[in-house]
């Protein structure tokens, strides 16, 4: 109890909202439009996304309301992948914060995860206006909308926690990630609808949290159409669709576990 | 245990330095072989270092470069942690490493004010309570709506310097800070160390200037090559100090025990009682040396250097004809020096030079401030004709 207290303590919430704000101020300091980049970048690959994928390419396979389908795919996928990457380099990036003030470590990365959810909540005030506009009824499932946003955020906080530490000791982690990510934009399905993709692989793809998470965040809040394919759809509510919580909580303890272990040398070894 | 504010308790701190490094595939893959462990070289920092530093006291760390002190420094403050031993801290501890840590140049004076408090612990109400207070100190009230990469170096400077020591905190953490600032900026400084000493605020300073060490601080310890080398008085700390910088200075180890034998204060300037610290150029002063009693004693000697080493005058009684009776000296001697620090050697000799009876190498020093415009080491006579 002492210690939850202490991370929540005074300090460390001043810390918190002025490393965030600070974070906040700098981003687009300089740039003409400012904070509504943070909406127009997601917007914009939506916009190309969108022709391509939904005009051109059809992925979409007749799902209803595929740009929206598409739009918070995007919205969801570019919240993991600004989370991971930006907190990647963030213990590295503060070192010279690091080697000279006692500050709690993990408050760093706290703080780009932060920032990370900030530009998530005006990207969903665009999801939001876009159901509006498309004229997409709000369904009694958007309930567990929020949970869901707990759980990527959970899953991306784990990874963040041991990828920023790792990348301390092993600079080529950056150059990893870059192409694991790149990996996993394709395999979670952000472009396209599941029906394209055999039974067998999508019993294995929903596995990973990603992906599990994106599809059940379409079913509660885009359709319920049955071209919206879940985890539980695909194993028909058997045990298995227990499996990306469970890998979510092992990366969350695991990743802060590996962080706690290293924190105490980041000073000696950035 | 309630009046100690940091117990250091036998600590080491041993660094391991990657043997650097695999450029090429081949040796990754050799290393990759051998279990993929890089091969280190350990570096042992600081070896069973122990003492404790009293809440209320001005505390000195002195040592050369690489000695460890810095080490010790960032181990006081929670950045590094000990590889054995403990340390102990009571109350809230404020360390500046570094002045100006976490400065963002494309942030205004007044936010980068607040954000330099949040990463020193402090909440914004706080840090408002001592915001004016800092910008008053800092002298830059019309600054603080700028942006910080607008502001000279030394405007940069002044500001760091002020949230360091206008801080409300119970130990504060200096390293090397006197040396920022022009002279004004300085004096401004040293006036804020009386202040701390009188108010009882626990400060550990790190420095080289053994001036503000035997000027300020309550005690000092001497850290070479890993060791505590001693722990006790700062005058006797600035003595080690010296003798690790200047060894050729004791090649007689004799010597350096005398130095303890023969002490020197200045005792009036200008023909007031002042101790006399600050002087500025033009001062006269009066020096007094005592000696512990010896009949051998015949000739006194009185020398003055500035910091860097270089000699710039000294005479003896034997010199000027001045004969010595009993185990004490008036000394008064006008400072046409130029600006800058100096110190004073003062040395108890028998009827040669030779014989050494009485030696300190660094009985006192001060510092010289300039009022006119003159340039060079001493102000000579002179007249335009």
């Amino acid at each position: 109890m002492n210690r939850v207290q202490a991370i929540f303590s005074k300090q460390n919430r001043a810390l918190l909202a002025e490393l965030v704000r600070t974070d906040f101020k700098l981003r687009y300091q300089g740039s003409f439009l400012g904070y509504a980049w943070s909406l127009l970048r997601p917007l914009m690959l939506f916009g190309i996304l969108y022709v391509i994928f939904a005009l051109v390419i059809k992925s979409g396979d007749g799902i209803p309301h595929f740009p929206l389908y598409l739009l918070l795919g995007i919205v969801l996928w570019t919240f993991f992948t600004d989370m991971t990457a930006q907190s990647l380099g963030s213990i590295v990036g503060r070192g010279d914060l690091i080697r000279k003030i006692r500050i709690p470590r993990w408050m760093i990365v706290f703080s780009s995860s932060i920032s990370a959810l900030i530009n998530l909540g005006l990207n969903l005030i665009v999801v939001g206006v876009a159901m509006a506009i498309g004229r997409v009824g709000v369904m009694d499932t958007i309930v567990f909308f929020p949970l869901l946003l707990v759980e990527i955020y959970l899953f991306a906080l784990g990874i963040s926690l041991f990828l920023s530490a790792a990348f301390v000791k092993f600079r080529d982690l950056g150059f990893i990630w870059e192409v694991i990510l790149q990996l996993g934009f394709y395999l979670t399905p952000i472009l396209y609808a599941m029906t394209l993709i055999p039974h067998r692989f999508q019993k294995i793809q929903l596995l990973n949290p990603m992906a599990q998470a994106m599809q059940d965040s379409r079913y509660a809040l885009v359709s319920h159409d049955p071209r919206v394919i879940t985890i539980s759809r695909v194993f028909d509510d058997g045990w298995y669709r227990l499996i990306p919580f469970v890998v979510v909580l092992l990366v969350l303890l695991g990743g802060l576990a590996y962080f706690k272990s290293q924190a105490n040398s980041f000073a000696e070894n950035i | 245990m309630d009046d100690v504010a940091i117990k250091v308790d036998r600590v080491s701190k041993t660094f391991k330095l990657p043997h650097e490094k695999q450029t090429s595939i081949k040796g990754a893959l050799i290393n990759l072989a051998r279990g993929g462990r890089r091969s280190y070289e350990r570096q042992q920092v600081l070896k069973d270092v122990s003492f404790e530093i009293k809440k209320g006291e001005f505390f000195g760390i002195v040592g050369r470069n690489g000695s460890g002190k810095s080490t010790l420094l960032k181990m006081l403050a929670g950045i590094y942690t000990p590889t054995k031993g403990s340390i102990q801290v009571n109350g809230k501890l404020t360390p500046f490493i570094e002045l100006g840590v976490g400065f963002n140049p494309e942030l205004t004076g007044r936010e980068n004010v607040f954000l330099n408090g949040a990463l020193l612990g402090f909440s914004r109400k706080e840090m408002s309570h001592m915001y004016h207070d800092i910008v008053a100190f800092a002298e830059l009230e019309k600054f603080m709506d700028q942006k910080l990469k607008n502001y000279s170096s030394g405007m940069q400077v002044r500001l760091a310097f002020s949230i360091a020591i206008r801080v409300n905190t119970d130990l504060l953490i200096l390293d090397e800070v006197l040396a920022v600032g022009d002279e004004r900026f300085q004096d401004k400084c040293l006036t804020v160390f009386e202040d701390f000493k009188k108010r009882k605020q626990t400060i550990v300073l790190v420095t080289h200037d053994m001036n503000s060490v035997k000027r300020f601080c309550d005690r000092a310890i001497v850290v070479d090559e890993g060791n505590l080398v001693y722990t006790g008085t700062p005058q006797e700390a600035a003595q080690k100090y010296s003798e690790l910088n200047f060894p050729q200075v004791f090649e007689d180890e004799t010597a350096a025990q005398d130095a303890q034998h023969v002490r020197a204060r200045i005792h009036q300037v200008n023909g007031k009682q002042s101790s006399g610290a600050l002087l500025k150029s033009g001062d006269t002063v009066r020096l007094r040396a005592k000696w512990d009693h010896n009949p051998a004693a015949r000739n006194v000697g009185v020398a003055v250097f500035t910091e860097s080493g270089q000699y710039v005058f000294g005479t003896n009684t034997l010199v000027d004809g001045v004969k010595v009776a009993g185990n004490e000296l008036d000394y008064e001697l006008k400072l046409n020096l130029g600006a800058g620090n100096y110190y004073v050697q003062v040395g108890v000799f028998g009827e040669s030079d030779s014989e050494k009876i009485y030696f300190s190498h660094r009985a006192v020093s001060f510092k010289i401030v300039q009022s006119s415009g003159w340039q060079g080491l001493t102000n000579l006579e002179h007249a335009w004709k």
